[in-house]
């Protein structure tokens, strides 16, 4: 039978507490913003300090993903593959005004904003925007990890619930 | 540029000639689009001439200063042994522009014709393989037309073999059409 996770709420506050100081990111860098992303994992920001300093370049083995610059509609259906291969429960930041909103872009080419093609947790403004922000997104949410207030927690327990009430 | 050389392609081609100007050094010559590849093939091969890079070919859209012909095809011309420069302008009429392609004179027009062609509508006659560079083969229109609408949006990502995705139809199919929340606080074009 093995334990149901869902129904107990200490294991499941154990869990998002290890879940949120244990992040492993999957970058995914196109623009200028990249440059405010690098000295985030430098000695100076330190990234690690909040735990998620463990950068993959294969999302089956990430859950957070790091929107950091301008995504293209060419780009999207990229992105989405990528957000769709990411192990679960997995988290989204917008990294940016271009990756938030698609920032002073408005054209042909560039999709206005991520959530267009992504579910988006966390939106960190400015361009680019300064580590210190970063970092206040990345404590925001961890904040939500712990209240299980993510996307992609929401849609899982839904789905623990819908099977509650199936059984 | 030496002025015998600039007189001897304007002599040769002088019933093609529109019209020339020059400003601060750099001369400009305003040709017919019919015998474009005889007088690039002129420039390069001329001794005095000898214009051996292609430095750039764009297009300039003229809608909204209202000028008849619509299109214009710029070649830029560079000549690394005289070191010189020369612009050649080809004046295009609206509708289903047509240039004869310099793909045969300079190698390097291959991509600046494909890159004209995928912006502006261009054709170019001759041109090995014209196709899409820059954008995808869905996209409809060319997007550096001065009419081509400002906000319009053309998805990749909603192309109609994806939306079998539960995700996209629960979040994007269902919800405000691509582009919605740009309106009001963006639209310049009001």
């Amino acid at each position: 039978m093995g334990i149901e996770l869902h129904r107990s709420q200490y294991l499941q506050e154990l869990l998002s507490w290890a879940r949120k100081y244990s992040m492993f990111v999957q970058p995914y860098v196109t623009a200028c913003c990249g440059m405010e992303y690098m000295p985030l994992m430098g000695p100076r920001y330190d990234l690690s300090r909040f735990g998620c300093e463990f950068v993959q370049f294969t999302p089956r083995h990430t859950d957070l993903l790091f929107v950091v610059g301008t995504i293209t509609e060419k780009q999207a259906p990229v992105l989405r593959m990528i957000y769709d291969q990411m192990a679960e429960p997995k988290f989204v930041v917008a990294f940016g005004v271009c990756a938030s909103s698609g920032g002073f872009y408005q054209n042909y080419a560039v999709v206005p904003g991520i959530d267009q093609i992504v579910p988006v947790d966390v939106y960190i403004p400015g361009c680019p925007p300064r580590p210190e922000q970063i970092i206040d997104g990345i404590v925001r949410l961890q904040e939500m990890i712990q209240r299980g207030e993510t996307h992609s927690q929401r849609e899982l327990s839904g789905r623990a619930t819908q099977g509650r009430q199936a059984g | 540029m030496s002025k015998a050389a600039l007189e001897a392609i304007k002599k040769k081609f002088s019933s093609e000639l529109l019209s020339e100007h020059a400003q601060h050094g750099d001369e400009t010559l305003v040709v017919k689009k019919e015998k474009l590849v005889q007088i690039a093939e002129f420039s390069r091969d001329d001794a005095e001439l000898a214009f051996d890079v292609l430095v750039d070919l764009t297009v300039v859209d003229y809608l909204i200063e209202g000028r008849t012909p619509r299109f214009e095809v710029v070649l830029h011309l560079r000549s690394t042994s005289k070191k010189h420069r020369l612009r050649l302008k080809v004046p295009l009429e609206e509708g289903a522009p047509k240039v004869p392609s310099v793909v045969g004179v300079w190698k390097s027009a291959t991509w600046m014709e494909r890159e004209a062609y995928d912006m502006y509508g261009v054709v170019f006659e001759g041109h090995p393989d014209l196709r899409r560079i820059l954008l995808y083969p869905e996209f409809e229109g060319h997007p550096l037309r001065k009419d081509y609408p400002m906000a319009r949006r053309q998805p990749l990502y909603r192309r109609p073999e994806r939306q079998g995705d539960v995700w996209e139809q629960k979040h994007i199919l269902s919800g405000p059409a691509a582009g919605d929340h740009f309106k009001g606080t963006y639209d310049l074009d009001r």
